[in-house]
């Protein structure tokens, strides 16, 4: 059978890092890249002695998240510990939540080729990030680094309900757009501060029961997810098309061979032995608490495009970009109040607007222009005040400067011509210089109207109002 | 219940012991005695009970949100059997 | 009459009038150490010049006319299970030998700002494995009133230096009994607070759910004084509880005249011994006698105590004790050349035979296929025995019966029989599954002179009143006032 015989299932855990600003039971900061084993304490190095106590945030952002997802959130959730043996798991064991997660059940809609596809979330749980060890660090050492150990983590847990590589791009992509929405998480696959793992099985299409599954790792940006999942669905199907069985093991994604390899070494046979963890009692979130949470609630990444598209008008394209972060659909939604061409304004904000942010590298925050004065700016360019190329210029120089559009215009002397008679001169004055090109234009070489106006502009600096110059030119051409 | 000794080591292997055939002997008798007198347990019905894993059931004490101060790495490596600069060392790790 | 023949009150109250110094008290209290310690062997390290910094602190405190806390400058011992900043703490096993901790337990903070210099550091059996201290990696202490039976465990070393007088008071902890075993065993008052009313953070743990730190004192009201510093809710203790901590002296003399004392029938049956068994009856004869009524009570699950404990204790340890693995501190192997033998070689070399018993026990009870049949069945007794505690004391103010089924044994007696030894628990440790606060206070001797231990259980943070029937108890005799034959 070919493997477009074999139905690909997939689900996905993602570990999201909370921003939180110190860890999940202690005090030490989360902050990345200090020296090694800087950000530690007794707590979080598993000292004798120590006990954990939970940092309140990261209960209310997992509240908050379950909710966004769709989730119930359980009343009273308990912590287990997690054992086994590693050199950068502090305790031997990692506090987690097992058989009763705060939040299960709910769900994330993603859209598809055959339409939205919503796509149920088994658990999401509270746990403690472990440390980094560099594994080859010379001298036939090993160097281990507790900086992240303790720094709390969300895993939220997919049921199997992905079909391809590409829904399962489209679930990570629209994951982290809510978490970021949330203002729980950053987002950042290179730095792992937002991991995926994907659970591949394939089985013939039409059958109901899955096959047995391998779980990918080191999966650090959507690319690689995609290349993971395809080359594993062809290589599980290969396995079983040679008579093969799939064994269930743990696969790295080689990133310089872009192939899955076995992790021999995580193989053998693990038993964690959950149990409840005695040094923290169980959490109890109040009815009043999640309702709060819920009222609390941005709006999502779906519902803004949505409502962009609707009360704006607005292509699903320009909606779709515009909503993609909340800073810049805050930034246009301050806008549009105070200009009513949504579809223009979209297209600076797409156009202009991305590409002076991009090229400047400043953030939204950091704009020096206020959304009224962006207004009166495109205000002036619909009134022929000033050409839509020259708004383009106003508009660097209000980014660069904070200047009020008005006063840049009148100081680079930008404002339009409007006036006929002045128009009308130039006009005059070209075609008299032009009698050729005249003839040609009366004998039906109609893009001779090109040239005139490129003359005319030229000669007015490029401030003459473009409507007014071809009005006048097709008058006096005769048309 | 009798343990054998296979099981004596597997739970050895989990609990990172590495026991002496003598230990591997001694434990096998001893664990088997402890875990014949446990057996009692199997006789009552606790179908309907539910477990007690926190001795007290008081609500969590949560703490806020706010950094304190963490270790000197210094102090945090002062009893390092083995450290390179701020880092804890240990035979190269095997993926 | 020398100055460590005083209690901790009457040694403050010298202090208070200025008629003794906290630095003499502290000096009387070393040289005794060096007079009968290498019989008792109750100190792991004695720190000497730590003590005596902090008495003449203390002195000074006093002299300006600002004493820290009632029992500022009474010199006290600590079990090796509290870490001390920059003092070693092993909690009695190989793999923490030299282990210098970079931060105090909370109790030890309390102690210190209380002003109470420490004098050292106390044997233990290892991790608190145990019940005669002979299971420490370094040596068994000795029961003062006899060198060649033990002062019982795991809290053996606290109990032997309060018996032999060698500091004012100690902290012991109590997982299953290790305060108020040996507290039986060597005449001296030991108490188990409430789970969650004294903070564990920084105390080794041993099973999480059971441990709770106590004092160690000669008299009643010592511990009522000495539990009054360290009571205290602990925002690093997710576990510590809320409750408002009552003034423990205030009733202290109020006597048990209308009081309902239980009597569980369960906790006198066969396997006691004779003088335990007719000690105890005598004291609950003098209950009566003070006014108290004597109810008999049943808690049906008692038999099943011994058996939870023995699933959930060393489950809780295997896990605590995972991170003694050789690699941020502590012993690691010297022969280790692989990751995997740091782990194994340095576990194995470092934990003493008890330990890794008990973590092969914990490590079995929590495996995969084992866990519903063994672990969570335990817990699930263990509610039907609190349940049991919860029924009894609907009908009566607090339970009396023997700390110990036996009074101190012989050395070596017991050690290579675990299941002997761990039937020296089976008064104490329901107790512990319950969370409930318990008290030893003494209650006799047999004709051999070995003391007895009467056991007082009461209802949840309600140690004031098992201070004050122990009190009315020990006013009407002179046990306290007995030295051991040193
Ligand atoms: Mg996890
Ligand atoms: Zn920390």
């Amino acid at each position: 059978m070919p493997v477009s015989d074999f139905q690909p299932v997939i689900g996905l855990e993602v570990h999201a890092q909370l921003l939180t600003q110190s860890k999940i039971f202690c005090g030490c900061s989360t902050a990345f890249g200090a020296e090694p084993n800087r950000n530690t304490c007794p707590v979080c190095l598993g000292m004798p002695g120590v006990l954990p106590v939970l940092n309140q945030r990261v209960a209310e952002f997992a509240v908050r998240t379950g909710l966004a997802l769709e989730c119930t959130i359980r009343p009273t959730s308990v912590w287990s510990r997690k054992n086994y043996f590693y050199p950068d798991l502090p305790k031997g064991y990692q506090i987690t939540q097992f058989d009763q997660p705060i939040c299960e059940h709910g769900r994330l809609v993603i859209d598809t080729p055959q339409g939205e596809k919503s796509i149920r979330i088994l658990r999401i749980h509270m746990e403690e990030d472990a440390g980094k060890s560099v594994h080859d660090a010379g001298g036939g050492q090993s160097l281990v680094d507790l900086n992240r150990a303790g720094v709390p983590l969300l895993e939220i847990v997919s049921q199997p309900d992905l079909r391809d590589a590409d829904e399962a791009v489209e679930y990570l992509k629209a994951m982290r757009d809510v978490l970021v929405y949330l203002g729980v998480n950053d987002g950042n696959l290179e730095e792992g501060s937002f991991r995926c793992d994907a659970n591949v099985s394939v089985m013939p299409k039409g059958s109901t029961t899955f096959g047995q599954r391998c779980e990918l790792k080191n999966l650090n940006s959507f690319r690689f997810l995609k290349q993971a999942i395809e080359y594993e669905i062809a290589r599980q199907v290969d396995v079983i098309e040679s008579g093969g069985k799939v064994v269930q093991e743990t696969r790295l994604w080689d990133v310089n061979k872009g192939v899955t390899r076995s992790m021999r070494s995580k193989e053998e046979a693990h038993d964690y032995r959950y149990f409840p963890e005695p040094d923290l009692p169980p959490l109890h979130v109040s009815a009043e608490a999640i309702d709060a949470a819920a009222k609390a609630l941005p709006e999502l990444p779906r519902a803004k495009l949505q409502r962009f598209t609707r009360q704006y008008g607005l292509p699903a394209y320009d909606a779709r970009i515009l909503t993609a972060e909340r800073p810049l659909a805050d930034y246009f939604e301050a806008c549009a109040g105070h200009y009513k061409d949504y579809k223009k304004l979209s297209n600076w904000f797409l156009g202009e607007l991305m590409r002076l942010l991009k090229e400047e590298g400043t953030p939204l925050s950091a704009l020096r222009f206020t959304p009224a004065q962006l207004g009166e700016l495109l205000g002036a360019v619909d009134q022929g005040m000033v050409s839509a190329n020259a708004g383009k210029d106003v508009l660097g120089e209000m980014f660069r400067t904070g200047k009020a559009p008005s006063d840049i215009i009148a100081e680079k002397g930008l404002a339009q011509v409007s006036d006929t008679g002045a128009i009308e001169a130039v006009v005059d004055d070209i075609l008299a210089k032009n009698a050729g090109e005249i003839e040609k234009y009366r004998a039906g070489k109609k893009q001779v109207f090109g040239f005139f106006v490129g003359q005319v502009m030229r000669a007015m600096k490029g401030k003459g109002n473009p409507a007014l110059v071809n009005e006048l030119l097709k008058k006096k051409l005769g048309d | 219940m009798a343990l054998t000794l296979e099981q004596v080591r597997h739970v050895a292997t989990l609990a990172r012991l590495s026991l002496t055939p003598e230990e591997e002997q001694r434990f096998t008798t001893q664990l088997s005695a402890v875990l014949d007198a446990v057996e009692q347990l199997q006789s009552l019905d606790v179908e309907a009970v539910e477990p007690t894993s926190h001795a007290t059931l008081t609500s969590s004490r949560l703490r806020e949100d706010v950094t304190r101060p963490s270790l000197p790495p210094e102090k945090s490596l002062a009893n390092a059997p083995a450290k390179s600069d701020t880092s804890f060392a240990v035979p190269k790790i095997i993926e | 009459m020398q100055l460590t023949d005083l209690t901790m009150l009457e040694l403050a109250a010298k202090l208070a009038a200025g008629e003794a110094s906290s630095e003499e008290a502290t000096r009387a209290s070393l040289a005794r150490i060096q007079q009968v310690d290498p019989k008792v062997r109750a100190f792991l390290r004695v720190d000497e010049a730590g003590a005596l910094a902090a008495a003449r602190a203390s002195d000074a405190r006093r002299k300006s006319g600002s004493p820290a806390s009632a029992l500022d400058g009474v010199p006290l011992g600590l079990k090796d299970i509290f870490l001390t900043e920059g003092v070693e703490t092993t909690a009695g096993s190989r793999i923490l030998e030299g282990f210098v901790p970079p931060y105090d337990a909370t109790v030890v903070r309390l102690l210190k700002e209380a002003g109470l210099p420490l004098v050292g550091k106390l044997n233990m059996d290892e991790f608190a494995m145990g019940s005669s201290n002979e299971s420490s990696a370094f040596f068994p202490s000795h029961n003062p009133w006899d060198v060649a039976r033990t002062p019982g465990g795991s809290s053996g070393g606290s109990a032997a230096a309060v018996a032999a007088r060698e500091v004012f008071g100690a902290l012991g902890t109590d997982t299953g009994g290790s305060i108020r075993q040996p507290a039986a065993l060597t005449n001296t008052v030991g108490l188990k607070p409430t789970y969650g009313r004294v903070s564990r953070f920084g105390v080794i743990a041993f099973a999480s759910s059971l441990d709770q730190p106590g004092p160690m004192t000669r008299t009643v009201a010592d511990a009522a004084a000495l539990l009054q510093v360290i009571a205290r809710p602990d925002a690093q203790d997710a576990t510590s509880a809320d409750a408002p901590v009552p003034d423990y002296s205030a009733d202290l003399e109020a006597g048990v005249r209308g009081l309902k004392l239980g009597v569980p029938r369960e906790y006198f049956t066969e396997g006691m011994d004779p003088e335990v068994e007719a000690a105890v009856r005598e004291a609950l004869r003098e209950y009566e006698r003070l006014g108290a009524t004597l109810v008999d009570v049943s808690l049906p699950h008692t038999k099943y105590a011994l058996a939870t404990y023995y699933l959930i204790a060393p489950a809780e340890a295997s896990s605590n004790l995972a991170r003694y693995d050789g690699v941020r501190f502590g012993l690691r192997a010297k022969d280790a050349r692989s990751l995997r033998d740091v782990y194994a070689l340095t576990r194995e070399q470092g934990f003493g035979a008890e330990v890794k018993r008990r973590i092969m026990l914990g490590t079995f009870a929590l495996s995969s296929g084992y866990y519903d049949a063994h672990y969570l069945r335990a817990q699930k007794v263990r509610t039907l025995i609190r349940e049991d505690f919860t029924r009894a004391f609907q009908q009566v103010d607090a339970l009396l019966s023997p700390t110990s089924p036996v009074p101190a044994f012989k050395l070596g007696e017991k050690v290579e029989d675990p299941l002997s030894m761990y039937l020296m628990d089976i008064y104490t440790l329901p107790c512990n599954l319950a969370g409930l606060p318990g008290l030893s206070v003494p209650c006799g001797f047999t004709k051999a002179g070995l003391p007895v231990g009467l056991q007082i259980l009461g209802r949840p943070f309600d140690e004031a009143g098992l201070l004050r029937i122990a009190r009315a108890y020990e006013r009407e005799h002179d046990f306290f006032h007995r030295s051991a034959p040193l």
